[in-house]
């Protein structure tokens, strides 16, 4: 039993592949939660859609609701025309999701835990945000940048802080997702831990561990809630900034 | 910083104007009923805004303070970067970074004014832009 809060972010490695091309590729357990992941997520769709019967099973029920969860949430931020990036919110949500949920099984690895992780997703959104906006728009997308009714004298400033106001979306957006898990995660194996050292005190630590033990149990349940809200989070605010890029100046 | 809600202002323009005539007054009072109820029909681009807010809060005031603190932090974060950047390419050190960061340090400040509601999205359309943008440049200039 780890009694290190912090032991179970530590990132082991399975298959060493170091130095190739340069890069340490080696497969870690990272690695292996993310395959996992992906390779759940994908099951619980392909399980879910396989029978298609009119009168749906749970599974397909599921999926159904997943499915209809992320296409309103993204109709309602982004418009019809936003409904092209369904795929790509549809796929971040599920990964997000079932990572976070993974991350819940005790002695599992929390992908989402690593800022890195979660810090290549908001990229990724960023980018299609930036790459999208200018293949559709040209040089109007700039005008994301400039409010109305500026005078021209401060335009500069305001433009320069508007430009670091969206250049910071993907630091805030993945040290939201990555803070909420490293710190739901640290306080339950804290709080697991009081119980752990307070039954080794004797009778009275026994009847003493109960308090910590209720604790641990109601943060258990936060936490599948935070886990299911952080992705939630994470893909609304996907479907916000996509929003700018299909509307950049509604 | 503008605290007051865009309905808000007029009253005291009212108020102010009570002192001049009724009949000033009056003509101000209709004009601050109009502006109050096309605002509260206006669904307004926070909309989709507010739920995620709204859940984020859901355990207590702790996804408040992370969402705040993060959307504060990266700003001055992203600052330090430009800054930082633009002193190794255009060897202006440490001018790039004083500049950059306060800038950051300003960007940061108004993304938690946005993240709170007070400060309109930079894309409002029709009645909220005037109002809004009067807050923003006031809260640029403060």
């Amino acid at each position: 039993m780890a009694q290190d809060p912090i032991k179970q972010f530590e990132i082991n490695t399975i298959v060493p592949l170091q130095n190739v091309a340069g890069l340490d590729l080696s497969f870690t357990n990272s690695s292996l939660f993310m395959v996992a992941t992906v390779a759940t997520a994908s099951a619980f769709l392909y399980f879910g859609s396989a029978n298609r019967g009119l009168v749906p099973s749970r599974l397909q029920s599921m999926a159904e609701m997943s499915y209809e969860f992320v296409a309103s949430m993204l109709r309602d931020a982004a418009g019809s025309e936003g409904m092209r990036f369904f795929p790509f919110v549809f796929s971040i949500f599920m990964f997000v999701l079932f990572a976070n949920l993974f991350g819940m099984v005790p002695y599992f690895f929390t992908v989402t835990s690593h800022i890195i992780v979660t810090f290549a997703l908001a990229l990724l959104v960023i980018g299609t945000v930036i790459v999208y906006g200018f293949m559709r728009h040209g040089l109007k997308f700039l005008g994301l940048f400039v409010p109305e009714g500026v005078p021209m004298a401060v335009v500069p400033l305001v433009v320069a802080i508007e430009v670091i106001s969206f250049l910071s979306r993907p630091i805030s957006l993945s040290v939201r997702l990555f803070a909420n898990m490293l710190a739901g995660h640290t306080a339950l194996k804290v709080f697991a831990g009081f119980v752990v050292s307070m039954t080794s005190l004797g009778a009275l630590g026994v009847i003493g561990s109960v308090l910590p033990l209720i604790m641990v149990i109601a943060m258990t349940a936060l936490e599948f809630l935070v886990s299911f809200l952080q992705a939630y989070v994470f893909a609304v605010l996907t479907c916000m900034y996509l929003n700018d890029a299909v509307h950049p100046n509604h | 910083m503008a605290q007051q809600e865009p309905g808000d202002r007029p009253v005291d323009d009212a108020q102010a104007g009570d002192t001049v005539s009724s009949d000033h007054s009056a003509d101000l009072e209709h004009r601050r009923r109009a502006l109050a109820e096309a605002l509260a029909r206006k669904p307004g681009p926070k909309g989709a805004d507010d739920d995620p807010e709204k859940h984020d809060q859901a355990g207590s005031g702790f996804g408040a303070a992370l969402k705040l603190s993060s959307e504060f932090i990266g700003g001055v974060l992203v600052g330090a970067g430009l800054g930082y950047l633009a002193d190794e390419f255009a060897g202006t050190r440490p001018w790039g970074m004083i500049v950059f960061l306060l800038l950051g340090f300003a960007a940061g400040v108004l993304n938690v004014l946005r993240a709170t509601g007070r400060v309109a999205e930079p894309r409002a359309n029709g009645l909220r832009d005037p109002g809004r943008s009067t807050r923003e440049r006031s809260d640029k200039s403060d």
